[in-house]
């Protein structure tokens, strides 16, 4: 019966609704000043997802500029090993083989697209690792966009190669000295930003996070991840995954490879947060396994708080999953039951990178690697005849230095 | 236009009566808990002694987006000198308790409030001598939830609107707003200016169309010519950062006294003493 009811409620999803609803969640908490902007946006989208020479155009990118699709792989020497060769089919979703290495340049391409269509020449972005930084500095470098980059001062220390590839890639890095100098005060430098030039301004926020329509534009730009792996497994197994998992920082590449699956209630759904050095620590960015409801950048959702409502700071060996808030379209598959969230630590994700690149020869994003890990201890549980999916959202370059310093290697 | 059915409000029965001497209204901003909460109190009555026609006090927040660096500042000591929501509110009730009879409005975002309660907040705030709140990252779509206990209190929920508003959107401010319309001067965050926006009385023209609640402009107003220029299209200011910058050039304890010159200079009744 319990099983029913669910399936009714997920079989003809189309959340959000014109709010920016996901249940309780979401919505359109933001200045004055830019509720205007955001209803021109929101317009703007609609009108280009109805619009086949936009998706045309998308498609086309993606083929030939960003490599889509990408490659489903099965990653059988590292199921062996975490299984004992008794466990489930292992695949990886390859993100880390599309365009700068991530899947940010999936949102970053086709909301750079719309910028172009709606005449803005001016693009604003935030980044924390620095990958949505890089996969816009990419797309405006591509369409001809100026772009700026605010980057927490913090950030622009821990990941210095990407503020080189940005500038590089044409982009100004701006970086912001303002609150705890991460990725949440990027987000508010850019957002008065937007408020201070909305009128030749169009901010390209970098995951499903924010307010609407950016949670339900982000996925719709990051599902193609999801649709092409249904399509694939099913193609190479004849069946749907029993269980498919990506980890979980604002949530855009597990909304991404999410999306597609929900109305397929058989599929187990497991988003993996940043555990950071462990949840009883509070040094962590595990917004759904451990935070409240609140409002962070304009949206009803998970957010990490202090007793008075403030935001707190996280902490997670990966820059970009080092946020204090989560999307709220994840906050409503937690709330409704239909995903299950866990959290990752440091220590483990770095287990888990390890030992993909020493399985499979593939080394992951540090993000990626928190789902990886976990990945590993479901496989453990899983049996034979059953599939697993992983998105692994990127590849590990950038993650050099944070790594060599973590084992004690001085490079 | 809308006509609002007039709802009972201190805030407005108050700018109507300054309307009706011929003056234009002075609102300055303070950050609860900075620099101290025992400064911040001092400096209000000082303020309250020169002549000051009511008060947007302001809740810390760890994320205020609609805010320019001087107030991000003051947001971040009151912070670390541990201000809560709690401490806010006991602050208006001692004013209260300590004979100030205008206006005072609470400005805080949303998140803090939602922590606390929404109900809650409306109902300790009334109960504490709060007239109105200002919620800027509240836009009327999502303010349902505040407009109810604020009705069941008889207190006023100001919305603020902005250069890019929409007349639709204008409209909808005239019909759920109450105490008065808080006028965004620019596109852009709190901050010290060195000119009003250009179109400003144009803008201020376009709002009275679409309400007849009192309108009230904030957001960089520095000088007492910004002043004097606003009153002619609207019903007062609110000084914020720019008196804000010139309290941080004088020793704590000159703070109170500061904040009343800077009143009077605003005012136009005298210069500010120099540094
Ligand atoms: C490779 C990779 N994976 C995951 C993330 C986390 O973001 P999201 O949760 O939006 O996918 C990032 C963010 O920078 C990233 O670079």
């Amino acid at each position: 019966m319990a099983r029913m009811m669910e399936s009714e409620t997920f079989v003809n999803y189309a959340l959000p609704d014109e709010h920016g609803n996901f249940g309780r969640f979401g919505g359109t908490f933001a200045p004055e000043t830019l509720m205007p902007a955001i209803g021109e946006l929101v317009t703007a989208y609609e009108e280009a997802k109805a619009d086949a020479a936009f998706q045309a155009e998308i498609d086309r990118l993606a083929a030939s500029y960003v490599g889509r699709p990408t490659p489903l792989y099965e990653a059988t020497r590292f199921a062996a090993e975490v299984s004992g060769g008794n466990g489930p089919r292992v695949f990886l979703k390859r993100e880390d083989l599309a365009h700068t290495g991530a899947h940010k340049i999936n949102n970053a391409l086709g909301q750079a697209l719309l910028a172009k269509r709606m005449g803005k020449q001016r693009i604003i972005a935030e980044t924390g690792a620095g990958q949505h930084g890089v996969a816009t500095a990419t797309a405006c470098a591509l369409l001809g966009l100026d772009c700026i980059v605010y980057m927490g001062e913090v950030d622009v220390h821990r990941q210095s190669l990407n503020v080189f590839r940005m500038r590089l890639l044409g982009a100004e890095v701006i970086p912001v000295t303002s609150g705890s100098k991460t990725l949440k005060d990027a987000i508010n430098e850019a957002i008065r930003d937007w408020v201070t030039n909305v009128d030749e301004t169009y901010y390209i926020f970098g995951t499903v996070a924010g307010m609407h329509p950016y949670p339900m534009m982000v996925r719709d730009f990051q599902s193609v991840i999801g649709r092409e792996a249904r399509q694939q497994v099913l193609d190479i197994t004849g069946a749907l995954p029993s269980a498919i998992t990506a980890c979980v920082g604002g949530g855009s590449n597990a909304m991404g490879l999410f999306h597609a699956f929900i109305p397929d209630t058989d599929v187990e759904i497991i988003g993996v947060e940043a555990g950071g050095h462990g949840l009883d620590t509070g040094q962590h960015a595990a917004t759904l396994v451990a935070g409240e409801e609140g409002v962070l950048h304009g949206s009803w959702s998970y957010i990490l708080e202090d007793e008075n409502g403030q935001i707190l700071e996280t902490h997670s060996i990966s820059a970009g999953l080092d946020y204090p808030g989560v999307g709220p379209e994840l906050s409503y598959l937690k709330s409704t039951g239909r995903a299950d969230f866990v959290s990752v630590t440091d220590e483990e994700a770095l287990e888990g990178f390890k030992l993909l690149c020493r399985t499979e020869g593939i080394i992951p994003a540090l993000e990626s690697s928190h789902a990886i890990y976990h990945a590993a201890q479901m496989a453990k549980r899983m049996s034979p005849n059953e599939t697993l999916l992983v998105n692994l959202s990127g590849r590990g370059d950038k993650d050099m230095h944070t790594v060599a310093e973590a084992l004690g290697v001085s490079l | 236009m809308t006509t609002t059915t007039p709802i009972p409000s201190r805030i407005r029965d108050t700018l109507d009566a300054i309307h009706e001497d011929g003056r234009s209204a002075l609102l300055p901003f303070v950050t609860a808990g900075y620099p101290t909460m025992e400064t911040c109190e001092a400096t209000i009555l000082a303020m309250v002694e020169a002549g000051a026609d009511g008060f947007e006090i302001g809740i810390p927040f760890s994320d205020p987006i609609a805010d320019g660096p001087t107030v991000q500042h003051t947001s971040q000591v009151a912070l670390a000198n541990g201000t809560s929501l709690t401490d806010c509110i006991a602050l208006v009730a001692r004013l209260r308790e300590a004979g100030v009879t205008v206006p005072i409005m609470l400005m805080g975002y949303v998140n803090p409030v939602i922590k606390y309660g929404i109900e809650r907040y409306v109902a300790d705030c009334a109960r504490a001598g709060v007239d109105g709140f200002i919620v800027p990252d509240l836009p009327i779509e999502e303010s349902d939830r505040m407009l109810e206990p604020c009705r069941e209190h008889g207190r006023d929920l100001i919305f603020m609107v902005a250069p890019t508003s929409t007349d639709q959107r204008l409209d909808l401010v005239g019909e759920h707003g109450s105490g008065f319309v808080y006028c965004v001067s620019v596109k852009g965050v709190t901050g010290a200016r060195d000119s009003i926006a250009e179109g400003l009385g144009d803008y201020l023209d376009r709002i009275r169309q679409h309400t007849d609640l009192p309108l009230i402009v904030g957001f960089g107003i520095s000088t007492p010519e910004h002043a004097r220029q606003v009153g002619q299209h609207a019903d007062g200011v609110i000084v914020a950062s720019a008196m804000i910058n010139y309290m941080n050039t004088l020793p704590e304890t000159d703070q109170p006294a500061g904040a009343a010159a800077f009143v009077r200079y605003i005012r136009g009744e005298a210069e500010l003493p120099s540094e």
